[in-house]
């Protein structure tokens, strides 16, 4: 193991800054009282409140998962705070956001203000608990798009929140995401009406600031009809030395020719190199292919975060619809991570293609666990999976669990592994022609990652190279 | 070719080296001026590929003692990386595969790097294309190889034919090539010598390392030494070779004949 790699993947964590900002934080704990404080503080209609305390219930009956590889003290609930909101928090314009605040997000790279018009993003923030400003509403609104937090989509568009919150993601449907449905305080919103093109790409950023506050946002997109949209999430975290939990719900719904590409880059803090803070993100991201001919497309760039347990998953009804999961998920010092999908078809002739890069570096250990389940109806189903490892140095773990379940005689299903390493040899290669081990581990895991890089939108894929300790030469792609 | 007043390249002095505590090379000393073509050959475990790989800075490999002269400067001065950029190259026996690297990114990168370590032009994408195919035609090389991986997949012959695209592309000082024809069958092996000989100039010298004289059949060898026990043992011209084919290397190792002699 060579000096150069190890200082490559060291790199420090330069997002881990902590936000002086004034915020509102209520107590710790967790109970029924909390989830009325929260609803009453985000004056929330009863539906939700009764969506909350129904979520909050099954949590108390249920267990935390054992089955994912990963390995960490137990959580206590009572110690987290539910709430936490910047003040002063009503926000008209961009002007009116605390300067600090925006510095944030300057540090962070965040195309808010002009750059966010040149970029042609339009970003919801979500910082701590609360939306902080969402950028290019007007304009998105012109072509019938609501894009907003869903605290306020909650007051301006309760009919169709209490229509899809939860069709996908379920308040039962596991320990984490009953949790979310309890607790959550705010996310993003985002409604393409029928036959509309989101004209720009949307965007999140989400960021934790205050520490022992668990953060609980709350995603929900809709495509109607024939729409598309194309949302991307940014997460970074600043650095503290206990772990803050992250349960995340994202629920997408595609109806007939509807198409949604859901982008991540995920950069939570991810705990020093003896394992000491970092975040735990449990998170359930699902997408309802209702509609037939609709398409749901997942990538995911997993860089950070002390353990990562996530699986964007796609339900597969419509016929002739299509599910993709695309995922880079790099793992170092002590970080665990347990990701994949799960494609579920139940429609006739649904499709659905995975592809997961794995890469561990240091003492992580990084897993791959994927279910593709062909239901009885799903005549003609196809999937391909492809799931890659690759081994930096001699202590790191990579595994892998597919689970396949076929009930339908005309389905098929592939499934292609493999296992790598970044040894001596290969930068000794390198090197005798000239290229350094920067260059060179830059252009072995670029080309090992390339097949997921291709799918992000471009600003986003530069930003991957770049999370990755990489250097892109201009043109290679 | 012997030329008169060439350039000292590469000057070898006394060297000792080891690899996993083992001490391979006991006091080899090589000389090689500009023109010249040198055949390094020798029993397996003589110590000929330790001698190429540690020129060019495998990390497996560890000096003990002894002095490298490239061009009159210190070798083991520089990092390997900067070695090639140096103008030295080695050509591997066991090239490696590089999945999911396009093999024009890697040539490309590869070219770049070391012609801006000289102070020359660096190539876009579109000239680049130009100069890589026009060298490949030298080699017979199918152009779909370059959008291919680097060596992966790759049969035998590709391997040395891409070893030896590099040669061409990087336009060395001193080319190592370390047992550039095993594996090659005569055709392949007919191309990669005419390749080779192709880039000779009065200006750079090739050190080839085999086992065995069928490659100084096509790229003839102005000096060959016999390697054995980690330093050259005898030194002749090509009937040297000739003679090794026909008598094996006992003749000279058993009898422990002439010591250390260098060209």
């Amino acid at each position: 193991m060579s000096a150069v790699i190890q200082n490559l993947v060291n790199q420090p964590y330069t997002a881990g800054f902590v936000t002086d900002i004034e915020s509102e934080t209520v107590a710790k704990g967790l109970s029924e009282d909390t989830i009325r404080l929260i609803s009453t503080k985000k004056n929330e209609p009863q539906w939700l409140l009764d969506f909350r305390l129904d979520a909050y219930r099954h949590w108390l009956k249920m267990e935390e998962p054992q089955w994912p590889n990963v390995h960490y003290p137990k959580i206590d609930f009572q110690n987290i705070s539910y709430y936490s909101a910047p003040k002063p928090k009503k926000l008209k314009t961009m002007d009116e956001v605390d300067p600090e605040l925006l510095r944030t997000f300057e540090k962070l790279g965040v195309p808010m203000n002009e750059r966010a018009k040149l970029a042609g993003v339009a970003v919801d923030v979500i910082f701590d608990s609360v939306s902080v400003a969402t950028t290019y509403k007007a304009k998105l609104a012109e072509v019938g798009i609501i894009f907003c937090s869903i605290s306020e989509a909650v007051q301006n568009h309760p009919e169709l929140v209490k229509k899809y919150m939860g069709s996908v993601v379920p308040t039962g449907d596991n320990y984490y995401a009953a949790l979310n449905s309890a607790v959550f305080t705010d996310g993003s919103f985002c409604f393409i009406p029928k036959g509309v093109k989101c004209p720009m790409e949307l965007s999140t950023y989400f960021r934790i600031n205050t520490q022992d506050s668990g953060q609980f946002e709350r995603t929900l997109i809709v495509a109607e009809e024939g729409a598309t949209v194309s949302y991307l999430e940014g997460c970074t975290a600043p650095k503290f030395d206990t772990n803050q939990l992250h349960a995340a719900v994202v629920e997408l719904v595609a109806l007939d020719d509807a198409d949604i590409k859901y982008s991540t880059v995920q950069n939570w803090y991810a705990g020093d190199e003896n394992g000491v803070g970092g975040i735990y993100n449990f998170v359930t991201k699902r997408g309802l292919c209702q509609g037939a001919r609709s398409r749901i497309s997942w990538t995911q760039v997993e860089t950070g975060s002390a353990i990562t347990w996530k699986y964007p998953s796609c339900v597969l009804i419509g016929d002739h619809s299509v599910g993709e999961f695309y995922s880079v998920a790099l793992t170092n010092h002590r970080q665990q991570a347990d990701t994949g999908t799960k494609m579920i078809h139940i429609g006739k002739h649904t499709r659905s293609t995975i592809v997961s890069k794995g890469i561990s570096a240091g003492h992580s250990n990084n897993s791959y666990r994927g279910l593709v389940k062909i239901g009885a109806n799903a005549d003609g189903a196809r999937n391909y999976s492809q799931c890659d490892s690759m081994l930096i140095g001699q202590s790191s773990g990579a595994h892998t669990f597919p689970y396949i379940q076929v009930q339908n005689p005309t389905a098929k299903v592939e499934h292609e592994a493999s296992t790598s390493k970044i040894g001596e040899d290969q930068l000794f290669y390198f090197a005798s022609r000239g290229i350094g081990a920067e260059e060179a581990v830059s252009m072995i895991i670029n080309g090992f990652c390339k097949d997921v890089f291709q799918q992000l939108p471009m600003e986003f894929a530069v930003e991957a190279t770049k999370l990755l300790g990489l250097k892109l030469e201009g043109s290679v792609g | 070719m012997i030329l008169q007043d060439a350039k000292t390249l590469l000057e070898v002095k006394g060297l000792h080296a080891s690899v996993n505590g083992r001490e391979i090379l006991k006091g080899l000393d090589l000389t090689v001026r500009a023109g010249e073509v040198h055949a390094i050959m020798g029993p397996n475990g003589s110590g000929k590929s330790t001698f190429a790989k540690l020129l060019a800075g495998h990390p497996a490999y560890e000096l003990i003692a002894g002095t490298v002269q490239f061009e009159g400067s210190d070798l083991f001065a520089l990092t390997p990386d900067a070695r090639a950029k140096a103008g030295l190259f080695l050509g591997f026996q066991y090239p490696v595969e590089i999945p999911g690297v396009a093999n024009s990114q890697f040539l490309r990168l590869a070219y770049n790097t070391v012609m801006a370590g000289r102070g020359k032009d660096e190539l876009d994408p579109l000239e680049f294309d130009d100069l890589v195919r026009e060298r490949m035609k030298l080699l017979e090389m199918n152009p779909n190889f370059l959008d291919r991986s680097v060596n992966e997949g790759f049969s035998g012959g590709e391997k040395k034919r891409n070893e030896i695209l590099q040669m061409a592309l990087l336009e060395p000082t001193v080319a190592l090539l370390d047992e550039t024809d095993s594996g090659l069958d005569i055709d392949a092996l007919r191309i990669v010598a005419q390749g080779v000989n192709s880039l000779l100039n009065k200006d750079n010298a090739v050190v080839l390392v085999t086992h065995y004289q069928r490659l100084l059949n096509y790229i003839v060898p102005d000096y060959v030494h016999v390697m054995e026990g980690g330093r050259i043992v005898k030194t002749g011209d090509r009937s040297l070779a000739l003679e090794l084919e026909s008598r094996g290397y006992d003749w000279i190792v058993g009898a422990g004949a002439d010591k250390a002699v260098t060209a």
